[in-house]
C-alpha cells in the first residue's frame, strides 16, 4: 500500500495497513477480499487471537481464522456489529479489512455504536470502487468505479469528490454539469 | 482583559483550602463560562505584580458570581499565601474573562473524571451542568486523608480514595470497566497524570479520549539574560521569576493566557540561542522547540538567548 498523498482534504479517510494495538478485546470485520489482511495481522500478533472476534462478510470462511461470524451481507452488518458490541469496554480496538464500501459502512457503525475514531484501524483491499452518496437525492451507489458517475437515484452526472462522510460512510458525488447544463466529461476510471 | 472584581466572600473548606467568591463591584451580571474553565486572578504582592490561574468552581450558569478554591502551598511562589494572608472580603481584585482548556467533549457517552487532591477544582464546575444533563458520568477523587478533605458537597456518588483510610485508587480496575463512548479527563499533579494516561494508553484508549489538566507554576532557577530583538533590550530574568514576567516588568509586550505552560498564546520565537533552552511547558512538540520557548514557564542557561519580542 502506498501513503495516502499529503494533499488530500482531511475528511479522506486514512486507509493503512493493520497493526496490532493494545486492548483487551479486539472487533475484526471483513469482506472476502479483507480476510488476508486480517490473517496477515493475526500472523504478525497471534495474541490477538485469543481475544479476536471476527464478522466476515464472505460466502466462504477462510480456515486460518479464529471466532469467526459470517455475516450474509452488509445489510445484515448492523445487527451484527450491534450484537458484538454488547457490553464492549473501552480498550476494545476494531480492524476493518476490506473495500472501501464495507469500511466505510462498518466504520459509520461502529461510531453510531459509541467507538472512538482512533480505536477503529482500516485498511482497504481490493479495487478503488468507492461507496458514493448522491449529494442531491441522497441515493448511495454501492461500487462506484468511475468518475462522473450517473446517480442511479436521479439520473444526474455527479463528480465524484474527495470528501467523505464518517456518519454515512461515503464519499460525496456534485452535480459536475450544474452550471454547464449537458457539459459532462468523459467518465475516467477512479484512481485507486 | 482584566476586569476589577469585589471579594465578598473567604471561606476556608480545609485547613489548606479555602473558597473565595467574586462578584461585579455593582452587582452586575457576569459572562457565563463552561466547566473547566479558569480565571486569572492579578495580586499585586509588595512590589511583584503577581498572576496565578484558578479553575473556577461555581454553577457556569450562576452570573451573580465567581467562585475559586486555592490550596495554600507554603513552599510555592507566594501567590497562594497572598490570597489565604493578604486577600480580604471587601477589596477588589483584577480578574481575567474565563478562559476553558479543559472542557468535557459533549460527543462522549459517558465522561471518567479523575482527579488528584486540589485538581478536583474544575470537576466542581463540570459536576454543576452533568448533574442537570443526562450524559453518563463518573468521579473519581484522591485526598491524602479525611481531616484534610475540603468541605465541598460532592454528589453522593462520587467515589473518594482517601490515603489514610487504605481506599486508594485502582486506575488499571477504575479504567477497565468503562462502557464504549466514554472519555477521560484528568487533574492533578504531573506525576499522578502521566501514570493514569500512560495506563490509559496502555489499556487501549485512543488519544482522542484522554484529557488533562495541569498547571504548572513557574519553577525557579539561576538568573540568566535574554537579548529581546524588536524591542532592542537586554532583559535580566531573577531566580524566582519567569521569563514573561521579566518581560512585563520591561513594558515589553508579551501575550499570555494559561501562564502554566497549557495554552501556547505566549509561544515566541528563539532567534539567537547559544546554550540551552529549559522547556518546561506541554505545549510545543519536540520538533517546535528547535526555534521556540513558552516565556511563561521556560528558561535558559547559557550565554545569549534572543527572542524575537
Amino acid at each position: 500500500m502506498t501513503p495516502a498523498p499529503a494533499n488530500r482534504i482531511p475528511s479522506h479517510p486514512t486507509y493503512a495497513p493493520l497493526q496490532p494495538r493494545p486492548g483487551h478485546a479486539a472487533l475484526m470485520i471483513a469482506d472476502a477480499g479483507g480476510a488476508v489482511a486480517l490473517a496477515q495481522l493475526l500472523a504478525q500478533a497471534p495474541d490477538l487471537r485469543a481475544t479476536a472476534r471476527i464478522l466476515l462478510v464472505a460466502a466462504d470462511v477462510p480456515p486460518d481464522l479464529p471466532a469467526v461470524t459470517p455475516v450474509p451481507g452488509t445489510e445484515a452488518l448492523e445487527a451484527a456489529i450491534a450484537g458484538a458490541l454488547q457490553g464492549a469496554r473501552m480498550g476494545l480496538q476494531a480492524y476493518l479489512a476490506g473495500s472501501q464500501g464495507l469500511i466505510g459502512q462498518a466504520q459509520a457503525l461502529l461510531l453510531a455504536q459509541g467507538m472512538a475514531p482512533g480505536a477503529i484501524q482500516m485498511q482497504q483491499c481490493g479495487g478503488p470502487a468507492r461507496r458514493m452518496q448522491c449529494v442531491h437525492c441522497k441515493t448511495i451507489a454501492p461500487d462506484v468505479v468511475i468518475d462522473p458517475y450517473r446517480c442511479p437515484g436521479c439520473g444526474r452526472w455527479l463528480y465524484v469528490r474527495d470528501h467523505f462522510s464518517r456518519r454515512l460512510g461515503a464519499f460525496q458525488g456534485v452535480c459536475i454539469d450544474a452550471e454547464t447544463p449537458g457539459l459532462v466529461p468523459e467518465p475516467t476510471e477512479i484512481a485507486p | 482583559m482584566m476586569q476589577p472584581l469585589k471579594l465578598v466572600l473567604k471561606q476556608p473548606l480545609s485547613p489548606r483550602v479555602t473558597r473565595f467568591r467574586l462578584e461585579h463591584p455593582e452587582g452586575a451580571p457576569l459572562p457565563v463560562f463552561s466547566g473547566g474553565a479558569h480565571v486569572m486572578v492579578q495580586m499585586q504582592d509588595g512590589p511583584v505584580l503577581r498572576r496565578n490561574a484558578y479553575s473556577l468552581i461555581s454553577d457556569p450558569q450562576d452570573r451573580s458570581g465567581y467562585e475559586i478554591a486555592v490550596q495554600r502551598e507554603d513552599a510555592g511562589r507566594g501567590g497562594s499565601l497572598w490570597m489565604h494572608r493578604q486577600a480580604q472580603p471587601g477589596m477588589i481584585l483584577d480578574v481575567g474573562a474565563p478562559v476553558n482548556l479543559f472542557a468535557l467533549d459533549r460527543t462522549a457517552r459517558k465522561h471518567l473524571m479523575i482527579a488528584g487532591g486540589i485538581g478536583i477544582t474544575p470537576f466542581l464546575a463540570h459536576l454543576h451542568e452533568l448533574v442537570r444533563g443526562d450524559a453518563a458520568w463518573d468521579l473519581h477523587l484522591a485526598w491524602r486523608s479525611r481531616a484534610d478533605l475540603p468541605d465541598m458537597a460532592l454528589p453522593a456518588r462520587a467515589h473518594l480514595h482517601l490515603g489514610d483510610e487504605g481506599t486508594r485508587m485502582d486506575v488499571p480496575k477504575v479504567l477497565s470497566g468503562q462502557p464504549l463512548g466514554t472519555h477521560l479527563y484528568v487533574c492533578g499533579s504531573a506525576r499522578m497524570i502521566a501514570a493514569v494516561l500512560d495506563t490509559a494508553q496502555g489499556l487501549g484508549w485512543p488519544p482522542e479520549t484522554l484529557h488533562a489538566e495541569e498547571f504548572l507554576a513557574p519553577a525557579p532557577g539561576a538568573p540568566f539574560q535574554v537579548h529581546c530583538a524588536t524591542s532592542d533590550r537586554h532583559v535580566h530574568v531573577g531566580a524566582q521569576e519567569s521569563l514573561l514576567e521579566a518581560l512585563e516588568r520591561e513594558g515589553i509586550d508579551a501575550p499570555w493566557l494559561c501562564r502554566g505552560g497549557a495554552c501556547g498564546q505566549c509561544e515566541t520565537r528563539v532567534l539567537a540561542c547559544d546554550g540551552t533552552v529549559d522547556h518546561r511547558d506541554h505545549f510545543l512538540a519536540p520538533d517546535e522547540r528547535a526555534d521556540r520557548i513558552m516565556p511563561c514557564v521556560s528558561r535558559f542557561r547559557g550565554t545569549l538567548l534572543t527572542l524575537d519580542r
